[in-house]
C-alpha cells in the first residue's frame, strides 16, 4: 500500500490478491488429494476447519487462545517499556553505553528462546516463564532502535536548542524523545512478531496451557489438523498485534510523508 | 580556538578580533576549513574560545544567551511541529507564555509570506519556504544579533535571491545586527555594509572591505550596481581566486 500507486492500480492489486488467496485455499482443499499426499501430511481444508470445530467445543481452543494471548500482550508491553527506558538511558549517556554495551551484545547475540527451559526450571510450568521469554526477545529491537533514534538526532539540532539556553530535560523531551518515536514504532513492529516466537516456544518446552501446549499435544497425537490450527491461531494473533502497532504508527506518526511509514 | 585534532592540536582560528557595530551587518568570507563557523560557535556561546572573549552589548558571552540567535545551511525544523509551532520554538525552550508565542509567531509568518502554511508539517514545504520559517524562528526570540552560518548556501539560485531579500528587509525593518558567513562573495556583498575576509587555517582576517552602495535592504537594487564588480574582483584577489598557481592546483 503505497500513497504512489494509483487508485487503480490498488484496485487491481487487491484484486490479484483476492484471486491469490481463492487459489490457495483451492489448491490446499484439494491439492493433497489431487497429488495423493496423505492427509497426516497435508490435511485437506475441510479436515483441518472440522478439526477447528471440534477443538472449540472439546479442548478449549478459545481458552488457549486467550492464554497466549495474554502472554504475548504482557510480554510485548514489559518488553518494550524495558527496552525503550533502556533505550533512552543508552541514548543518553555515553557512560552507560561504553560500560553496558558489551553484556548487552552478549545477551543480544545468545538466542533468547534457549532460555525458556531456564525459566521454566526456575518458575514452573506457569505463565511467567513465557512471558519472560516474550519479554527478553522483544527487548533488543526496541532497546537498538530507540538508542539509534536518541542517538541520531542531529547535533546542530541540539546546538540550536543549546542556544535558546534549552536545558537537558527539554533537550530530552522536546527533540531527543519526539525524534526516537519513528524508529521506536519500528522496533515495536518488530517486537510485537517476535513477541509470539517467545510465548509460542515457551509453551512447546513445557506447561499445559497455551496454543503452544496445543501444539505439541497434537504433535503427540499425530493430528496434523489440530497442529495446523495451532499455527493458525497464532499466526492470527500474531497478525492482530501487528496490525495493532501499525495503526498506532499511523495515528502517532501523522506528520510524516506517508510512504515512509510501516506497510501492511 | 584550539582543538584537539588526532595529529595533535589544531588550531581553528587565531587572533581574531573583529567588531560589529550596532545595526550593522557583517559579511565573513574566507577559504573552506578558516575557522569561520568556529567563530560563529564561540559567537553564539556553544564553545568557549581556548583564549580571548567575545563581547555582545558590553557583555561578556559566557554560554548560550538572549541577544544571539543563530541560523545555519540546515533548517533544522523538528518534523513533529507545525510550521508555527518551530516558529514558536525558541519562545518556548525560553519558557514563554503560549498565546503570546502563537501570535508573535503568525504574526512573523505574515511577513514572511507563510501564513497559509502555519499548520503545514515541515515535510510539506519547499527547501525556500523552510528556511524562512528558520529565519522566522530565529527572528522570533528577538534577538539583537543574528549569527547566519550560510543560511541560503542549500536553496537553489532563484529561491536564494528571493531569501536573500527578504533577510535583508528583515534585518532592516528590525533593525538587527548581523554576522553572515558566506561562500558567496555576490552574496557578501550585496548584504552587508562590510565584509571581513579569512586566511586559511590558523584563520585570522586578512581584509576589510567596507561596500559603499546604498539601499542595503534592497539587494536586487545592490545585485545591480556597476561597483560589485569591483568588490568581487578585489575579494576574489584578496582569496586568490582564479590565479594561475590556484587554477593549476584546482582538483581537475
Amino acid at each position: 500500500m503505497s500513497d504512489l500507486a494509483q487508485p487503480s492500480q490498488m484496485r487491481r492489486g487487491v484484486a490479484v490478491s483476492l484471486i491469490l488467496l481463492i487459489l490457495f485455499l483451492a489448491g490446499w482443499q484439494w491439492g493433497p488429494g489431487l497429488l495423493a499426499i496423505p492427509s497426516y501430511i497435508i490435511p485437506p481444508l475441510s479436515q483441518v476447519f472440522v478439526e477447528f470445530l471440534r477443538m472449540w467445543s472439546v479442548n478449549s481452543l478459545l481458552y488457549h487462545t486467550g492464554i497466549t494471548a495474554a502472554e504475548v500482550i504482557v510480554g510485548f508491553a514489559l518488553g518494550s517499556l524495558l527496552g525503550a527506558c533502556m533505550g533512552y538511558l543508552l541514548g543518553i549517556s555515553p557512560i552507560a553505553e561504553v560500560a553496558l554495551s558489551p553484556y548487552i551484545l552478549a545477551l543480544q547475540i545468545a538466542p533468547k528462546v534457549a532460555f525458556a527451559p531456564l525459566f521454566i526450571l526456575w518458575m514452573g510450568f506457569s505463565v511467567y516463564p513465557k512471558i519472560l521469554v516474550a519479554v527478553l526477545i522483544v527487548f533488543f529491537p526496541v532497546l537498538v532502535n530507540v538508542m539509534s533514534g536518541v542517538r541520531g538526532v542531529d547535533p546542530d539540532m541540539i546546538n540550536l536548542a543549546r542556544s535558546f539556553k534549552a536545558s537537558r530535560a527539554q533537550i530530552f523531551w522536546k527533540i531527543e524523545f519526539p525524534a526516537s518515536i519513528p524508529p521506536l514504532l519500528a522496533g515495536l513492529r518488530i517486537g510485537s512478531t517476535l513477541a509470539v516466537v517467545g510465548v509460542v516456544v515457551g509453551e512447546l518446552v513445557g506447561g499445559n496451557e497455551g496454543l503452544g501446549f496445543l501444539l505439541a499435544f497434537g504433535e503427540g497425537q499425530a493430528n496434523t489438523p489440530m497442529v495446523f490450527v495451532s499455527i493458525i491461531m497464532l499466526t492470527l494473533i500474531g497478525s492482530i498485534a501487528y496490525l495493532v502497532v501499525i495503526l498506532v504508527e499511523r495515528s502517532v506518526l501523522h506528520y510524516m510523508p506517508k510512504r515512509s511509514l510501516g506497510q501492511v | 580556538m584550539r582543538f584537539a585534532g588526532k595529529a595533535g592540536v589544531v588550531t581553528a582560528i587565531q587572533d581574531v578580533t573583529l567588531a560589529v557595530r550596532d545595526r550593522e551587518v557583517v559579511s565573513l568570507i574566507g577559504p573552506s576549513g578558516c575557522g569561520k563557523s568556529t567563530l560563529l560557535n564561540i559567537g553564539a556561546g556553544l564553545n568557549a574560545p581556548t583564549a580571548g572573549a567575545v563581547l555582545v552589548d558590553g557583555e561578556r558571552v559566557q554560554g548560550p544567551n538572549d541577544h544571539v540567535a543563530f541560523m545555519l545551511q540546515k533548517d533544522l525544523l523538528l518534523p513533529w511541529r507545525t510550521i508555527a509551532e518551530n516558529v514558536m520554538f525558541g519562545l518556548e525552550i525560553k519558557g514563554q507564555a503560549r498565546q503570546p508565542s502563537r501570535e508573535r509567531a503568525h504574526e512573523l509568518l505574515r511577513d514572511f509570506k507563510l501564513a497559509e502554511f502555519a499548520n503545514h508539517y515541515p515535510h510539506q514545504l519547499s527547501g525556500g519556504m523552510r528556511q524562512r520559517t528558520a529565519l522566522a524562528r530565529t527572528v522570533a526570540v528577538n534577538p539583537s544579533v543574528l549569527l547566519l552560518d550560510e543560511p541560503f548556501s542549500a536553496v537553489d539560485a532563484q529561491t536564494r535571491i528571493v531569501l536573500q531579500y527578504d533577510l535583508a528587509q528583515t534585518l532592516k525593518s528590525a533593525g538587527k545586527t548581523a554576522l553572515l558567513i558566506t561562500h558567496d562573495l555576490l552574496e557578501a556583498i550585496i548584504l552587508s555594509d562590510r565584509v571581513l575576509v579569512m586566511s586559511s587555517r590558523p584563520g585570522h582576517i586578512i581584509d576589510e572591505v567596507v561596500i559603499e552602495i546604498p539601499q542595503r535592504d534592497d539587494p536586487f537594487a545592490r545585485r545591480r550596481d556597476p561597483r560589485v564588480e569591483g568588490y568581487i574582483s578585489r575579494l576574489m584577489d584578496r582569496l586568490q581566486i582564479g590565479h594561475p598557481s590556484q587554477v593549476a592546483r584546482a582538483p581537475a
